[in-house]
């Protein structure tokens, strides 16, 4: 994700954390067994950890895998997963991780730091076509082997079976998160060379459940794996996952008691009804997530290049009426950042709503008259009513926007090609994948994503700004206070340079039957979405 | 008849290169690109221009479309770009499904359609024919996504007479062949009516009457065939448009045929299954045509194929 040099080096002590500094409590009242109902309305395309990236595959990979690092249940706090402890160089560029004994796959096989190695080889190939290969860029070798020199990473070896070193090009603050993606689980190579290309239907690894049965088109059951490495999880004997069910039919089967969690949620339409009746909207969890929807104003077309009018756009917007048209499922945002991310900057009030003060900005800008200017959307609900609620706004000032609502991979096109000046990011927009706020800069506000095709749709490079996230991430210990202030600082220049209105960010509501037990946070986990499958049980 | 049945059996294999070219065109014009699909948000341009090479996307698209139609004559319709299974088999565990929806749906438009085509016949011009007719033109109006959730509403959430959608017994087929085939017996309720009152008008009607017959054996034995048999022809006709129906109706029902596989293959640019559907389909369209045109003398010989 990182494409940037290192320019600077942080001087880390070596950081050795053993395994029960993280640990999670376990729920006392929870109860083994039982099975649960999930819907989902898309089939799943694959089960591989290294290709799936889906929002209904993300948390099932994550309860069939592990990676060497995970999080604690409900949290975005890093723990330690097949690895049962590890060692960072004073220069932050070595990693050595201790693997957990006696950690079996779903086919029985103990495993090594051979798998370890295989598995990040794997990813990375381009053979693989892995879309999360280039988290792993900061690995020393990846060039060689996205290029095809090398068959191998280099900077990945087996030091012992039980022990394997990586060692990086660059320091990475974020490199233990991504050690915890679902791209880097690991996996056995007998399984893979037998399925092929069919892995993904078949999958195998060292999950709290294994997957039994899939029904293309209708259903997945994934079981309990009775050998699962962590004492006492999960609760649940299985899981059965119903595919193909439009999300106002799942509500409907919640309703008589048929279904569990629908997983694409609460359908707007219906949001109202749930919520304005209190036996059922008790059984709704509500959680922030790490999303934000903005708007893009592409730099690189007249007149939004002038930073006076990227500011006049910025106050125009009426954030608080773009979020009544989503029901209120959302706060207004400030910032590139969601509040729930390390690095936001509280406090911060952003450009606030303020008409007049746009057309003075407009006309500080010799634009007094206005302009007019295209908004590409993608064409589902509730994006294109979110578009008008901007067109008005704009309208307001004097600025004509006309609304470009096409399919969302249109929209992605349009915006890679740096053809939109402007795109509402609704159905689109950037859900972070894991949470570090590095992981909104590099490919949507950075020179990376900025060439042709990335997702940086402002086409907004700052170098200068580029140089501060290189250093942010340069540091060792991801969450070191300095580090996050950094980051503040890098979100604070990007909005002074205002390539984006920040609008909202999403909150998630996740709906359960009234037999589902185990926390709240467990139902909005920030990583395994939307629920984490390996800590929830039932009461009945 | 030999020589007709070659003729057309080359004529619809023209036709399916035809739809093979033009979809592979429209998808290849498309301003949506399949590799940043599959490479993700966060890819480098390096990963991108690996996989679009691996998967000759980087070719002419001339050289894609020779390369594609040379894997299909030897029974080869590639991989899906994100599921990287074969388009085949994605195709083959779901096909079963959608045949039966389309027998599901076809029975339901002929026993609605034809039932109620014959009651407003027999009464023509009263208000039960005159009602009839104004319902029939609701059901050809509706939109099959509001019919499929008001019967599951209906039927499934409030009477609890059926499943709330999926699949796997009789039970489950019901609602959503209905909704697949109210739009269908809206328009045979029309044909059949029109059909009916023509053959109650002719001679050997009458005749029949004259010679003492009751009149539920004249409507029956007489009328009913005559009325029904150039309107069966048109059940192979009515198959390109359950097609498109049956996208709609296999989502709002959770019904894993290639309708589900399509609309969703369609948003995520996973051209080798949105063309291995379009080629499944349009193989239906035809044939269902070719059956129709076959059919025809047998029931109508006044009808000759040249």
């Amino acid at each position: 994700m990182m494409k940037t040099l290192l320019t600077s080096t942080a001087l880390v002590a070596a950081l050795a954390l053993p395994a029960a500094a993280q640990d999670y409590t376990p729920d006392p009242n929870a109860t083994p067994g039982g099975m649960i109902t999930v819907t989902y309305k898309d089939d799943v395309a694959t089960l591989d950890p290294a290709i799936g990236y889906d929002w209904q595959n993300w948390s099932m990979i994550k309860s069939l895998f592990d990676g060497l690092m995970d999080y604690v249940p409900g949290t975005t706090e890093l723990r330690p997963g097949l690895a049962e402890s590890y060692e960072i160089s004073d220069d932050g560029k070595t990693f050595t991780f201790t693997l957990r004994p006696g950690v079996k796959f779903h086919n029985g096989r103990e495993m090594t730091a051979e798998d370890v190695k295989y598995s990040l080889d794997r990813v990375t190939t381009p053979a693989t076509q892995s879309p999360g290969a280039g988290f792993f860029a900061s690995i020393a070798g990846f060039d060689a082997i996205s290029d095809g020199s090398a068959d191998t990473l280099s900077g990945v070896e087996v030091v012992e079976p039980a022990t394997v070193r990586i060692t990086l090009s660059r320091p990475d603050a974020t490199f233990l998160h991504v050690m915890a993606l679902n791209f880097a689980s690991i996996v056995p190579k007998e399984a893979v060379d037998e399925y092929g290309s069919d892995f993904g239907k078949h999958p195998v690894g060292t999950g709290a459940f294994k997957l039994d049965e899939w029904t293309i088109g209708q259903r997945l059951v994934f079981a309990k794996n009775e050998d699962f490495w962590r004492e006492g999880v999960p609760y649940l004997d299985g899981v059965t996952f119903e595919v193909g069910q439009e999300p106002i039919v799942a509500l409907l089967r919640l309703q008589q008691g048929e279904v569990d969690v629908p997983g694409d949620g609460i359908p707007p339409a219906k949001f109202q009804e749930v919520m304005g009746d209190p036996a059922q909207a008790a059984r709704v969890v509500e959680g922030g997530q790490l999303h934000t929807g903005y708007i893009t104003l592409n730099v690189g077309i007249a007149p939004l290049d002038k930073l006076e009018v990227r500011e006049a756009i910025n106050m125009a917007i009426n954030k608080e009426r773009i979020t009544q048209i989503i029901n209120g499922r959302a706060v207004p945002a400030t910032q590139p950042l969601p509040p729930s991310m390390p690095g936001y900057t509280e406090g911060y009030d952003g450009y606030a709503y303020d008409p007049e003060g746009a057309k003075a900005k407009l006309a500080e800008a010799g634009l007094a008259d206005g302009f007019t200017t295209e908004l590409y959307v993608m064409n589902t609900d509730p994006n294109p009513r979110i578009a008008q609620a901007i067109q008005q706004d704009l309208k307001a000032i004097g600025v004509t926007a006309e609304i470009r609502s096409l399919a969302q991979a249109n929209v992605i096109e349009a915006g890679g090609a740096g053809q939109a000046p402007m795109i509402w990011s609704g159905g689109m927009a950037w859900i972070a994948d894991f949470p570090d706020p590095s992981n909104f800069y590099g490919p949507i506000l950075g020179c990376a994503g900025a060439g042709e095709g990335g997702w940086n749709w402002s086409k907004f490079c700052d170098e200068g700004i580029d140089a501060m996230a290189t250093e942010a991430d340069s540091m060792t210990d991801p969450s070191a206070p300095e580090r996050l202030k950094m980051w503040s600082d890098v979100y604070m220049k990007v909005m002074e340079e205002a390539p984006w209105v920040p609008v909202f960010n999403e909150q998630r509501y996740t709906m359960k039957s009234a037999r589902m037990g185990g926390d709240d946070s467990l139902y909005v986990d920030p990583v395994s979405i939307p629920i984490n499958y390996d800590y929830v049980y039932v009461t009945e | 008849m030999a020589a007709y049945l070659f003729r057309r059996l080359v004529q619809s294999a023209l036709i399916l290169l035809g739809v093979s070219f033009i979809t592979f065109v429209l998808l290849y014009v498309l301003p949506a690109d399949p590799v940043r699909q599959i490479a993700g948000r966060s890819a480098t341009q390096q990963t991108v221009e690996n996989i679009r090479h691996q998967l000759g996307l980087d070719q002419p698209m001339l050289v894609q479309y020779a390369r594609y139609l040379s894997g299909l004559v030897q029974g080869d319709m590639g991989r899906s770009y994100l599921q990287k299974t074969e388009v085949a088999s994605l195709i083959a565990a779901r096909l079963p499904a959608s045949l039966l929806l389309m027998a599901g749906g076809i029975a339901c438009e002929l026993v609605i359609g034809l039932s109620l085509g014959v009651i407003a016949a027999l009464w023509r011009g009263r208000a039960l024919d005159q009602g009839l007719m104004v319902t029939s033109f609701v059901a050809v109006s509706a939109p099959q996504f509001v019919v499929g959730l008001l019967l599951l509403y209906v039927f499934a959430v409030q009477l609890g007479w059926f499943p709330i959608g999926g699949y796997g017994t009789f039970a489950h087929l019901v609602l959503p062949s209905i909704a697949l085939g109210i739009m269908g017996s809206g328009w045979y309720s029309r044909m059949m009516r029109s059909a009916m009152v023509e053959v109650l008008r002719q001679d050997y009607i009458r005749t029949a009457r004259a010679k003492g017959l009751t009149r539920a054996r004249v409507i029956l034995r007489h009328a009913l065939p005559n009325a029904i048999l150039p309107i069966i022809a048109m059940i192979g006709i009515d198959i390109g448009i359950f097609m498109g129906g049956m996208v709609v109706v296999e989502s709002v029902f959770g019904w894993p045929g290639i309708g589900q596989l399509a609309w969703q293959a369609i948003q995520r640019v996973d051209i080798p299954i949105i063309m291995g559907v379009t080629l499944v389909s349009a193989t239906a369209i035809v044939l269902g045509n070719l059956l129709a045109d076959i059919v025809t003398p047998f029931i109508d010989p006044r009808i000759k194929l040249r």
